[in-house]
């Protein structure tokens, strides 16, 4: 079953806090969705790392009722 | 060790890059797997797939074996580097060639 954009987001912020997240929806079908998220917990992270950990907060829904999640991550630009 | 992660190992180990995916080169069976094999071929390089739709062992085993959900995976020298997003984002900056170089796998003649 697909996941609506809310709670893709709702899952994202609820593991990793101070996250910013981005979520577009690609396709216009809830299946296909592409997502940016920001977050100083990442800084420093080699890239794979900070995927995991968005990964780990859809809490195993990615690759499976996710299927489609373009994924970008990001720490907050420094001034 | 399981039998699919032994398969695994030997075959990131036993070639410079391969790319887990699903489908072949010529006839990838998803977009992500189709982007994944146009940067591979953009940068010229060579190297070893594995059609994961043709053995479901190594489907669900390189999975665990990266702690990675989802397919393509791209393997350089053995380690894990990242899905197609990663790559995508790795290609755009350059960051790609640079680690395909400095493992001295990319390939020369231009």
């Amino acid at each position: 079953m697909p996941m609506a954009a809310d709670d893709i987001e709702t899952m994202i912020r609820e593991a990793i806090p101070d996250a910013s997240v981005e979520i577009t929806d690609l396709a216009g079908d809830g299946d296909h969705y592409a997502a940016r998220v920001v977050s100083e917990s990442f800084r420093g992270q080699p890239r794979v790392k900070q995927h995991q950990a968005v990964y780990a907060a859809l809490g195993g829904r990615m690759g499976g009722a996710l299927h489609a999640l373009q994924l970008t991550t990001a720490a907050p630009k420094q001034e | 060790m399981s039998d699919a992660n032994e398969r695994i190992e030997q075959t990131v180990k036993a070639n410079d890059v391969v790319l887990f995916m699903k489908g072949s080169p010529l006839f990838p069976q998803c977009g992500f797997s189709s982007r994944a094999i146009a940067i591979l071929d953009h940068l010229g390089v060579s190297y070893e797939s594995v059609d994961v739709l043709q053995d479901q062992e190594i489907r669900h085993g390189i999975k665990e074996y990266s702690d990675w959900p989802t397919i393509p995976q791209l393997y350089v020298k053995g380690e894990f580097v990242g899905g197609s997003d990663i790559m995508m984002e790795m290609y755009e900056a350059g960051e790609l060639k640079q680690l395909l170089e400095q493992k001295g796998v990319v390939a020369t003649a231009e």
